[in-house]
């Protein structure tokens, strides 16, 4: 029988403390029950001895320090799973919201995960085809991989990562047991709607596990929102097999929690304000994408996030890229001038890539066409630099012939329409009718076997 | 007063007892009921800080620690190499075995296998005199590499007892050696040594040898020497790891001990696997058999990470004893020095430059000073060279680590965002980038490649030089208004940037350059600025000069010409002649 402790010694912002706790452990979940009969959880974070700094997740509205009933659980946070979880709805913290009940559970799991030891993983390799050109083309997302989308408020990262989820799912592989696992950390209502939707509309709400901690939602929970989703995550993919596909949205709200939390337990702050530990956190998040060697499963995660002032090196999105196996980046001038997906594809990436394409994969002129359009698009740039300073008319007949690729590049190549899944090898193709603008010669990444076979040229600049 | 003490307080991996104990810096001790690693890490009458180098989850206040008595160590033994371990010498194949596809905590495995018998070959004999670091016997450890134990440097005297060769355990007494005291010690294979404290040596030579990596841009124009320092600094996406991979693969060290601290798990399943597949062109076994790599992933616990770059030196201090020249990648240094912060804002340190303790560009100069070409205890010459990755935060060189690792570094091979935006890698910046070692290691180049290639070299960095400030001009008004002369610059320049730095990571041929291919290629560009030179100066027009494609066969030579065909070089030459004649034909 647990001891229940009567009232609590100090209450700042969503941190209580409590003296006199005896075998009270390090992460350890407690129960908070008021007077008027409210329950809370919380998790300690901090012990001295016999005083505990807990943190309580649903806020610290209607606590007193006399009202307040706290009982120590004798574990730590944990996740309820079972195959019953596909198809269900669950709050912040995984209790359920969709007035369903609760999930008998085959097995409760540690949310906080442990660590996938190297020498366990499977190097991944294979690639998802997303019928979106810009990434299967030139950043190509694999199974197994975390591939974040860089975006910026107002950017139309939800309809990418809908698109994404969408055409992948109902790709070639869809015999294959696939299910979306989708956590919502501090997003508007409309967003979660709007996945929620998406789900149904495209008939694969029955392979969806939602976790959804909403803008209004308390903000602690949010720490703990992408942990739950990732655990359930393994377990679906590592113990039932499954490929599975995690969003997580959005990564910035994750942050500003943890800053909040950080700041109120009065820790010594590194970089604009975010603890020392960001990257070990996201780290924890992010390395648990990947294959085990010897299974059937995978978790493949596309983490949204919302660059602050569109700042790619704000300590968010730049901790992040050192994590994550590349990123997308959306680009707002793309955006304004009305292309969808408005990939910024230079500063796109897929570390990945490299294995996953090519003969055997998709196509033997996979690698050396992407490099090329990326050469060729770097200088699409410096083109349009020279032309703000001495106008278009007096660029060079190749500039200028620059220009035009970079211009046919931005609308046909990278935009597409909003259901448009274009294949893998009709993205080859278009890539190189768009090189067929720019004179052999120019093209210095292409191994002259593969010009002859592919290339032709449309026109010949002198 | 105890060997023991009582958890007081915890906060991450950082856990407190209360009160004066017995412990001693930098001692391991065991901690709480599942015995989690850890090390004492400051000490005050009132209490006592530690460092867990596991999660700490689930630990109670009031739960046990017991030192140990020795600092945090390393097992130097054979073993190590074409092994994989986690920050503080833990095999995670063992890991593996014992706990599954997680690494769970507590878990207790041997550094290296205890079981394993290894064939000996012992080379003392009984009343020899032995000195620290006297080798006493060989194993072939790997195909590639024959281990050499050694005394310890902290034993001397007189051989007493000697088993003779046959297969023994790294625990296995092979020797007893008795001290001018009177002591007897019981030698075996493998010895232990803290990772903190530089193994001794005698003497430090200064640089002369290159580590030939097959990179061009590398070997040629920012060479770093055996027992060097350089830095790889670039933002995410600008190709550090696929920078230090080619290092690792491709340099004629004998041995590679590769850190992955605080980076991506797969990438280190990547090097397992390739490095299981390719060839070591020196030796023609695979690559992991000079290598040995030390995974500590940025999911693992931090502390553990910190503790990861020294452990890595440690090894390869050890094996620099043998007398073998040992290349670290440090991938990535920022990572490490991120740890740090971590653990100085839970210890409420006071922070200096954007958070990181004061003490940082301390520890990041006793790290890189653990590099060298030194003599060894037992007289043999031996290498430590540190190939350390950088990751600034923003790309920004001018945070705290890049600029605390450029002041201790001689190599600086800055990443540059816009070419690897571009793709042309490797992404190192000609500009910014530099090597102190060019003047150490001209004698070398000098005998070993060719008289000329330093003149070369020089031309090719005042083409791209010239290139620069060129390119100023070229911003604001276009190419076509430029003089013929300095049009030849700009296309020199570019078959140089296309033809000789950017190199294919992916080609068979291009992956790895041979110094004599990178010098005749060098000769080759410029044998051609040489007759276009002359031609511009005849007046032919830079049109004329371009309409023969041979431009684009320089630069194709990277491709065209295999490593092991080099007389091919004659023909290009010959080509060029012909190409020289041809114009002249036409418009002389």
């Amino acid at each position: 029988m647990a001891i229940e402790y009567l009232g609590l010694s100090e209450i700042n912002g969503p941190l209580v403390v409590l003296e006199g706790v005896k075998d009270a452990a390090y992460e350890e979940i407690v129960e908070f029950r008021m007077d008027d009969g409210t329950r809370k959880i919380g998790r300690i974070i901090e012990i001295y001895e016999e005083k505990a700094v807990i943190q309580v997740f649903e806020g610290t509205d209607n606590m007193s320090l006399v009202n307040t009933h706290t009982r120590l659980t004798g574990r730590p946070m944990e996740a309820s799973l079972s195959p019953e979880i596909l198809g269900r709805t669950f709050n912040g913290i995984g209790q359920p919201i969709d007035g369903l009940g609760d999930i008998q559970p085959e097995m409760k799991v540690n949310i906080n995960g442990l660590p996938l030891n190297p020498v366990s993983r499977e190097y991944p390799r294979n690639y998802i085809n997303t019928g979106i050109s810009a990434i299967d083309g030139l950043t190509t997302l694999i199974r197994g991989q975390k591939l974040p989308i860089f975006s910026g408020n107002g950017l139309p990262h939800d309809k990418l990562a809908a698109q994404i989820v969408q055409q992948a799912s109902l790709g070639e592989n869809s015999d294959e047991e696939f299910a979306i696992v989708f956590a919502a950390m501090g997003v508007k209502y409309d967003v979660a709607e709007f996945f929620r939707r998406t789900f149904e509309e495209s008939g694969v709400s029955d392979h969806v596990v939602m976790y959804l901690n909403l803008a209004n939602d308390p903000v602690v929970e949010r720490l703990i929102t992408p942990r739950m989703a990732l655990t359930a995550a393994e377990y679906l993919a590592f113990e039932k097999g499954m490929h599975i596909l995690v969003i997580l949205t959005d990564i910035t709200s994750f942050c500003e929690a943890m800053r909040e939390v950080s700041s109120s337990k009065g820790e010594i702050p590194s970089r604009k304000g975010y603890p020392g530990y960001l990257y070990s956190e996201l780290a924890t998040l992010y390395e648990r994408a990947g294959i085990v060697s010897g299974g059937t499963g995978s978790v493949t995660q596309i983490p949204i996030l919302t660059m602050p002032n569109d700042d790619i090196t704000h300590p968010i999105p730049d901790l992040t890229g050192y994590i994550t196996e590349g990123q997308i980046v959306l680009d707002r001038p793309l955006f304004g001038q009305g292309i969808y997906p408005p990939i910024n594809v230079l500063p796109s990436l897929s570390r990945l890539m490299k294995d996953g394409i090519g003969e055997g994969y998709t196509r033997e002129d996979h690698q050396a066409l992407a490099n090329q359009l990326f050469s060729c698009y770097a200088k699409v740039g410096d083109a349009r630099a020279l032309a703000s300073v001495i106008g278009e008319d007096e660029l060079s007949p190749l500039d200028k012939q620059y220009l035009k690729f970079g211009k046919a590049f931005e609308t046909s190549f990278v935009g597409q329409g909003e259901t448009e899944n274009r294949s893998i090898i009709e993205t080859l193709n278009k890539g190189w009718e768009l090189l067929s603008m720019i004179p052999r010669e120019e093209l210095d990444r292409i191994d002259t076997k593969l010009l002859e076979k592919y290339y032709t040229s449309a026109s010949e600049v002198i | 007063m105890s060997r023991t003490g009582k958890i007081y307080g915890i906060n991450g991996p950082v856990i407190y007892i209360k009160g004066q104990t017995d412990f001693k810096m930098s001692e391991m001790v065991y901690v709480g009921k599942e015995n989690l690693v850890g090390e004492v890490i400051s000490l005050t009458k009132n209490r006592t800080t530690i460092q867990v180098y596991e999660e700490t989850t689930g630990l109670k206040p009031g739960e046990i620690v017991t030192a140990t008595g020795d600092a945090v160590s390393v097992t130097l033994g054979p073993g190590i190499i074409h092994n994989i371990f986690d920050g503080i010498q833990r095999p995670l194949e063992e890991i593996a075995r014992e706990s599954g596809k997680y690494i769970s905590r507590g878990v207790n495995v041997e550094s290296l296998d205890i079981h394993r018998k290894w064939d000996t070959h012992m080379v003392i004999e009984e009343g020899q005199e032995v000195y620290p670091g006297t080798i006493i016997a060989e194993v072939p450890e790997t195909k590639s590499i024959v281990h050499k134990s050694m005394i310890p440097p902290n034993i001397e005297g007189i051989v007493r007892s000697v088993v003779p060769d046959g297969q023994y355990t790294v625990t296995d007494t092979v020797a007893v050696v008795e001290s001018p005291d009177g002591q007897t010690h019981e030698i075996k294979l493998a010895q232990k040594w803290p990772i903190r404290i530089p193994r001794p040596t005698h003497n430090r030579y200064a640089a002369n040898t290159p580590l030939v990596t097959g990179q061009r841009i590398l070997d040629t124009l920012f060479p770093i020497a055996k027992g060097g320092t350089a830095a790889i600094p670039g933002g995410f996406g600008t190709g550090k790891t696929m920078t230090q991979h080619q290092v690792a693969k491709w340099s004629d060290a004998d041995i590679v001990i590769y850190i992955g601290c605080g980076e991506r798990g797969n990438e280190m399943t990547e090097v397992l696997e390739d490095f299981s597949k390719l060839i070591d062109p020196k030796s023609g076994n695979l690559l992991m058999e000079r290598t040995a790599l030390i995974a500590n992933t940025s999911n693992m616990p931090v502390a553990a990470r910190e503790a990861s770059i020294y452990t890595g030196i440690t090894l390869a201090e050890y094996y620099r004893d043998m007398g073998y020249d040992v290349a670290i990648m440090a991938d990535s240094t920022s990572r490490w020095a991120e740890a740090l912060r971590e653990l100085s804002g839970r210890l409420e340190e006071m922070p200096a430059e954007e958070g990181f303790p004061a003490y940082l560009a301390s520890k990041l100069s006793a790290f890189y000073e653990r590099a060298g070409m030194m003599q060894n205890l037992n007289g043999t010459e031996g290498s430590v060279s540190i190939i350390g990755a950088v990751s600034p935060q923003g790309g920004d060189f001018s945070e705290p680590v890049t600029q605390n690792t450029k002041r201790f570094v001689r190599c600086f091979w800055g990443l540059d965002k816009a070419l690897a935006y571009a793709r042309h890698f490797p992404a190192i910046n000609w500009n910014n980038s530099y090597s102190e070692y060019t003047e150490d290691l001209s004698p070398w180049f000098r005998e070993h490649v060719s008289p000329k290639f330093l003149s070369d070299r020089s031309q090719i960095v005042a083409i791209l030089n010239q290139e620069t400030s060129l390119m100023e001009i070229v911003k604001l008004i276009g190419s076509d208004v430029l003089p013929d002369d300095q049009k030849l610059i700009l296309e020199i320049a570019r078959v140089i940037r296309l033809g000789f730095l950017q190199q294919n990571a992916f080609h068979k041929e291009d992956t790895c350059v041979p110094m004599e291919k990178q010098f005749l290629m060098m000769e080759t560009i410029l044998y051609l600025n040489e007759r276009a030179q002359d031609l511009i100066s005849k007046g032919m027009p830079m049109s004329v000069l371009k309409e023969d494609k041979i431009f684009e066969k320089i630069i194709a030579i990277k491709y065209d010409v295999a490593n092991n065909e080099l007389e091919k070089f004659q023909e290009y030459r010959d080509t060029i002649d012909t190409f020289y004649d041809n114009v002249m034909e036409r418009n002389g």
